[in-house]
């Protein structure tokens, strides 16, 4: 089915339809998600840790079918692709993986024409080209030469973002970018997110469990917790959130909706104190 | 490292590879003694081949004109029939005769090519007539007992 | 009755432990499938395979080497030592070559190869895995099996009968430089009776049989292992671990199916 360029335009970039999904029917790991997102904006998927954001994002990026649903991605059913055309359709998009994930046995520079060798058949002048500005996107061209062991874990992160936009994206998904950055480091790529998002006209899609630093880039925000999406909002509206979880989340309560205490059984009863 | 560099290692490489595979070929193995030329068959029969095997060895006066090539048990004449392949270049008369001989004590047994006197020549698939069997340890060994005990019993009386 | 439990218990655990290891067997088969139906960019793109022959043949050239003719030297040593018992030193050169071509090359530098580069092939793959490389370049459209498991696995496969040679080449050497230049058995006796007894289809070729088949062998296991193993650095250390040890069962397992088929079948009369 061919649609229009224009109606192709206007239509969310993601686009989760009642999607559930599960590795053992009688588990499932998300159930009934929905959402949409909309062309150029940042959208951060945000929860605990194993409420099912990465499973999502795993759906996102094609890697899992869901069980039930249907997940349309750059206008097509992620689940019904095959291998090539999954493949091209992720020539359309990058990911930011948490630790950056380069490849250890390249330079940097080799490391950024890596997608622009595998896929273009470009000549080397313009791949070198290529490499320069987007290394330079990220502020690291005087990097080019070092091996991914000579970096910090924030430049580190800056080389992975410069490969996963080398082809132009129309739609980057970031998983836990903030994870373990210095604060410098930590502005450097919050403020990146959002210009290679403006500059490129892309999409972004950010999963973290770092809600305070994550509610100062995104536009909008889906709240995870235990399979299912319980919030939804720009920041302003998730800081206010009545939702009794949100707000445990987002202020950092040590106790609320999710116990400080692990299910146990009586204090007293552990410590023999019954009998006395 | 840089490409060529490892480019140029993998070819010192392979090319040891090589060198060590036609080392094994022409130095360790029998390439170089092994003809690529033409060859014709003659067929002999032994009462007895003792333990000669197949690709053992055909010499003449020492040189090796040939190769066996089979060996199987002819079941009229109860005789072993040696069948070997030699070399277009080596002639030798019809009344040829052909021995079962041991290299050594505990050598290989190869089979020792006696030219005679004839005129024709051997033609492919020809049979040689005068053939001598190997030499069995045991029957030798019996042998000598008896001839020791027939000397023996003279001296008796 | 607890025992008789027991021991249902232990009959069930053995039956799970051997239905997941066939079930292993099945992927691995499956996966060496799907490896060699995409090795198109590994033969294409050869250099990509160049590089991985650099990394599983030139680097494990010195311990062959040095190993080659540590071994043929000691088997020169113990060769003669029997052999003259029997006054048969002259056979030395066919006992040292006929050992190292037939059985010793094949072998021992396939176990030096599984040790030296299969398991250096898991750890690298595994640690790929681990650090996301091998999700990333699937994230970019690049089939990581293609790119990163083809080149190694054919890189491997090529490099090994070469180092079986250099390693019976070697060894040969090694027998000669104890046999005729130590001990003092005669040159001539010794390359002519080694050159009229080593055959060059049954000993030298099914020699370098052999080593296809181990090449194959351990660089199969090996890319598996680190392509399935647990994507931590404790997975990884454990799927290296086993890459050795099942890598050199499957040398010795074959390496006594292979002389079956081809030493008995083959030369009899």
């Amino acid at each position: 089915m061919q649609q229009s360029p224009v109606l192709e335009l206007q239509k969310p970039i993601v686009e989760i339809r009642n999607v559930s999904f599960g590795y053992e029917a009688a588990r499932p790991v998300l159930r009934d998600i929905d959402l949409a997102i909309e062309r150029g904006a940042v959208v951060g998927i945000m929860g605990q840790s194993g409420c099912g954001k990465t499973t999502l994002l795993r759906i996102i990026m094609g890697a899992l079918a869901p069980t039930r649903g249907e997940a349309r991605v750059l206008g097509r059913a992620t689940g019904e692709l095959d291998r090539d055309a999954l493949y091209a359709m992720r020539r359309k998009m990058g990911m930011l993986f948490q630790f950056g994930a380069l490849f250890t046995d390249m330079s940097v520079y080799e490391n950024v024409a890596f997608p622009m060798r595998e896929h273009g058949g470009l000549p080397e002048e313009l791949i070198h080209d290529l490499v320069m500005l987007k290394l330079q996107a990220v502020g690291l061209r005087g990097a080019a030469h070092l091996t991914p062991t000579e970096l910090s874990g924030g430049m580190a992160r800056r080389v992975a973002l410069a490969r996963s936009i080398a082809l132009d994206p129309q739609l980057i998904l970031y998983d836990e970018p903030f994870t373990g950055l210095d604060p410098i480091s930590f502005g450097v790529i919050v403020r990146l997110i959002r210009e290679l998002n403006d500059s490129l006209g892309a999409t972004s899609v950010i999963v973290t469990h770092d809600v305070q630093e994550a509610l100062g880039v995104v536009d909008y925000v889906y709240f995870m917790a235990a399979g299912r999406v319980i919030a939804k909002g720009t920041p302003e509206e998730i800081r206010a959130s009545p939702e009794p979880f949100v707000n445990q989340f987002v202020n950092g309560k040590p106790d609320g909706p999710v116990p400080f205490h692990y299910p146990a059984p009586e204090y007293g009863a552990d410590l023999e104190l019954a009998g006395a | 490292m840089n490409r060529s560099t490892i480019d140029l290692w993998v070819g010192v490489f392979v090319v040891m590879g090589f060198v060590a595979l036609i080392f094994l070929a022409l130095r360790v193995g029998n390439l170089a003694s092994f003809s690529t030329g033409e060859t014709y068959q003659v067929l002999a029969k032994f009462s007895n081949i003792g333990g000669l095997k197949v690709r053992a060895p055909v010499k003449s006066a020492g040189v090796v004109v040939g190769r066996i090539v089979e060996i199987r048990f002819d079941n009229e004449s109860y005789e072993a029939v040696v069948a070997m392949d030699i070399e277009q270049a080596y002639r030798f008369p019809r009344d040829t005769t052909a021995k079962i001989l041991t290299s050594g004590i505990l050598g290989e047994q190869y089979v020792g090519l006696e030219a005679g006197g004839d005129d024709k020549m051997l033609a492919d698939g020809e049979r040689l007539r005068l053939t001598q069997s190997a030499v069995v340890l045991e029957n030798l060994i019996s042998q000598f007992l008896f001839n020791k005990a027939a000397e023996g019993k003279p001296a008796e009386k | 009755m607890s025992r008789l439990a027991s021991v249902r218990g232990q009959i069930e655990r053995l039956g799970s432990g051997l239905s997941s290891q066939v079930w292993r067997v099945g992927f691995a088969s499956r996966f060496l499938a799907y490896m060699l139906l995409h090795s198109g960019t590994a033969l294409r793109r050869f250099h990509l395979t160049i590089a991985e022959i650099y990394f599983a043949g030139v680097l494990s050239l010195v311990i062959i080497l040095v190993s080659g003719l540590f071994v043929g030297m000691v088997l020169g040593l113990q060769g003669y030592e029997t052999l003259q018992r029997f006054g048969a030193s002259e056979s030395l050169g066919v006992l040292v070559a006929l050992s190292l071509v037939r059985e010793l090359g094949p072998v021992v530098a396939g176990l030096l190869f599984a040790s030296r580069a299969g398991s250096a092939i898991t750890a690298e793959i595994g640690l790929m895995k681990a650090t996301e490389q091998l999700s990333a370049m699937e994230m970019m459209a690049v089939d990581p099996v293609a790119r990163v498991v083809a080149p190694r696995f054919w890189g491997g496969v090529l490099s090994m009968p070469l180092l079986a040679a250099l390693f019976s080449a070697m060894g040969v050497f090694g027998g000669y430089l104890v046999g005729v230049q130590l001990i003092g058995v005669d040159a001539g006796a010794f390359w002519s009776q080694m050159q009229a007894a080593v055959d060059l289809r049954n000993d030298i070729l099914n020699g370098v049989y052999k080593s296809i088949v181990f090449g194959i062998a351990v660089t199969w296991i090996a890319v598996f292992e680190g392509y399935d193993a647990v994507p931590t650095a404790e997975g990884v250390s454990r799927a290296t671990t086993r890459t050795v040890v099942t890598s050199s069962l499957a040398i010795l397992a074959l390496d006594f199916v292979l002389t079956a088929l081809m030493f008995t079948g083959g030369n009899g009369q």
